[in-house]
């Protein structure tokens, strides 16, 4: 019998857990209209921090332009659900309409992918960028989407959060499932050294389309959620510094970490509208304030070379204060092969130190200590 | 013609705030995105200075405040953001150079609010001369001439120099630069200061086009100067003047017609787009082979 562990679903549990907690909630009355809405927004930038930690985390690329794809899932999906609600009534219209914008953007997503073949790193972050305010400016002009006034959406109601919380499952179910499978590890090989990938095989064009388009595609999701919880669809919502605010949320919650990407989501959305509803407009301007902070700190204590010592010593202090409180197990066969099966690469292996001998190290000569021969 | 030489000095104050872009990525190999938000606090100098009843003599002393505090930001950020990264992977410098950049915005914002405030350079008061039939203003000629001046300067400065030969070194190779006694970090250094003093170049050039100071007067410029620096092959010096200019000339032209004026933006960045496609390299960037 295959044995069930709790780390293999403590994401659905996380997620399924809060959406019964609410449900209960609310069938008590006890839940307010503005903390469903708070809900909803909570469960759509879940969405989008896992998606975009598909292509940061996985991929290893850095996108700028998740945002763009959340406007094109809003506009396309917003103008669908509208126009279908007379004839079928909201909830099957939001139903229709959320894989339709979903697939519209992932076709952008699929666009976009393509200069992702030729170039990388920063490049292709900037191009990302300038990807998502292209399509932004275009759709800003469009009178059939509204115009510079907006597109004007009918609201779903305040249930929506329940829908929002249910898609938030299927994309970690996506993502982690993506993962685990043979085209997640051929996605993480490229990442990890993109060159070894490819002369092992990995067909690296596919994957990176693939992956790309699948991030689309949650976004634009989340953009149709976002449509038909609001009365008016706004472009300007859409622009770089949201698709920062959900770059954010996955550097946060940790690059490559769904569980991390997922908590990180909820509180920073929660602190987010909480602090633009509790703060007088003359501090508004403190909430991008921590949100850079956060993301500096974050970025720093996770990379500089530096901090090296201290986060293996509160990795191992951490490590030891839980095998105080739970004690370890034997590990017995069962239980590792379990593990690996879940894993499968049990151990990071350092693709780019073995085969690279043009890896960026700090250059500085030391006379005491002489370096290793490089390049 | 007019919009000709409104695109050229338009493409000249790119072609600054794209030299800062190029300089440091050929050098620290990193995208600085807070360069944009350099020019900001550059602008809010500049406005404190003078405020409403600016002439050009106080402009000019103006000018000397933005460039005091922008090195002295471009130095700070390089230290305290940058630095402690150096040797970690590119995408965590690029992160930290995002946060770096909503950090300054944030903290213009704290400080002068978000609405825009309007400053006056003395630039109107120059008026316009009319040439071949059409009228053009002094200011953009100005602008025009100085920003061929600085990037003569620089390019001189680099090629002829010591130091400027240790910076071509430094962005050849860092590890056989340090060997030959260049101090890099020095160099590193330098480079942010003299692109943030192009920062408050452009800070007044750009308030003297648009006299309004608002926390995201320099993002939007910033990507443009970006875009510009990447059309032109990064890293390379001629490269950025080029870009910027081709994109400034671009923009004005695209200004000037009504019809596809809303698109500018959008035809700007597809101009990048195509170009990487075809020239991943930008139009005078140098192919460099990468290696296993």
């Amino acid at each position: 019998m295959k044995k069930i562990r709790l780390k293999h679903y403590i994401n659905y549990l996380i997620l399924g857990g809060a959406l019964a907690l609410f449900v209960a909630l609310d069938l008590l009355g006890a839940l307010k209209r503005s903390d469903a809405s708070l809900l909803t927004q909570i469960g759509y930038s879940i969405i989008l921090a896992v998606s975009l930690n598909l292509v940061v985390g996985f991929l290893g690329e850095l996108s700028l332009g998740h945002a763009g794809f959340m406007c094109v899932g809003a506009y396309v999906g917003g103008v669908l659900y509208n126009m279908l609600i007379p004839a079928c009534g909201t909830v099957a219209a939001l139903l229709i309409a959320l894989p339709v914008g979903g697939v519209v953007a992932a076709f952008f997503g699929f666009l976009i992918g393509l200069p992702a073949l030729r170039l990388k790193g920063d490049y292709l972050a900037i191009v990302t960028l300038a990807f998502g305010e292209i399509i932004r400016t275009v759709i800003l002009n469009q009178d059939f989407f509204g115009g510079p006034m907006g597109l004007p959406s009918q609201r779903f109601g305040d249930r929506l959060y329940i829908l929002a919380f249910a898609l938030a499952i299927v994309t970690v179910f996506v993502s982690q499932n993506l993962r685990r499978s043979k085209h997640g590890r051929a996605i993480q090989a490229i990442r990890d050294n993109e060159i070894a990938a490819r002369a092992m095989g990995v067909n690296v064009t596919y994957y990176k389309l693939v992956v790309f388009a699948i991030a689309a595609f949650f976004a634009g999701v989340a953009g149709v959620l976002y449509a038909s919880s609001t009365s008016l669809v706004q472009s300007t919502n859409f622009s770089f510094n949201y698709s920062i605010e959900i770059l954010v949320m996955v550097v946060l919650g940790g690059m490559g970490s769904i569980t991390g990407s997922m908590i990180s989501a909820a509180l920073l959305t929660f602190i987010t509208v909480k602090l633009t509803v509790g703060l007088p407009s003359e501090l508004a301007a403190i909430e991008p304030l921590v949100y850079a902070l956060i993301l500096i700190l974050a970025v720093m204590w996770n990379n500089a070379p530096f901090l090296r010592p201290l986060r293996v010593k509160l990795h191992d202090k951490i490590a030891a204060l839980r095998d105080r409180i739970l004690p370890h197990k034997e590990v017995d066969g069962s239980d590792a092969a379990a593990t690996a099966a879940w894993d499968t690469i049990p151990t990071k292996i350092p693709m780019d130190a073995l085969l690279s001998t043009d890896f960026t190290v700090d250059h500085s000569f030391d006379a005491d200590r002489p370096e290793k021969e490089e390049k | 013609m007019e919009t000709l030489i409104n695109g050229l000095s338009l493409g000249g104050i790119y072609a600054l705030i794209a030299l800062g872009y190029t300089m440091v990525y050929g050098i620290a190999k990193m995208l600085n995105f807070a360069h944009g938000d350099i020019i900001m606090a550059g602008a809010y100098a500049i406005f404190v200075v003078i405020g409403l009843q600016g002439n050009l003599l106080l402009s000019a002393a103006a000018l000397l405040v933005a460039i005091l505090l922008c090195v002295t930001l471009g130095i700070l950020t390089e230290r305290v953001a940058y630095r402690p990264l150096r040797g970690a992977s590119p995408l965590a410098v690029l992160i930290t150079a995002i946060g770096v950049s909503y950090l300054l915005q944030s903290i213009a914002q704290l400080v002068f609010k978000s609405e825009g405030l309007p400053v006056s350079t003395g630039a109107a008061s120059l008026g316009s001369v009319p040439f071949l039939g059409t009228n053009l203003k002094v200011s953009s000629l100005l602008t025009l001439g100085l920003c061929i001046i600085i990037m003569t300067a620089l390019t001189l400065f680099v090629d002829k120099t010591r130091i400027g030969r240790a910076m071509l070194a430094v962005s050849e190779d860092r590890a056989a630069a340090s060997l030959m006694g260049i101090n890099t970090n020095f160099i590193i250094t330098l480079t942010f200061a003299i692109g943030s003093a192009l920062a408050a170049f452009a800070a007044l050039f750009y308030l003297m086009q648009i006299p309004v100071v608002t926390p995201v007067l320099g993002s939007l410029p910033g990507i443009k100067a970006f875009t510009a620096a990447v059309i032109g092959g990064i890293g390379s010096i001629p490269g950025a003047m080029l870009g910027g200019i081709l994109l400034g000339v671009i923009e004005c032209f695209c200004q000037s017609v009504p019809e596809i004026s809303p698109y500018t933006t959008a035809i700007e960045f597809g101009l990048l787009i195509v170009i990487l496609l075809v020239r991943p390299v930008g139009l005078l960037g140098k192919k460099r082979r990468e290696k296993v």
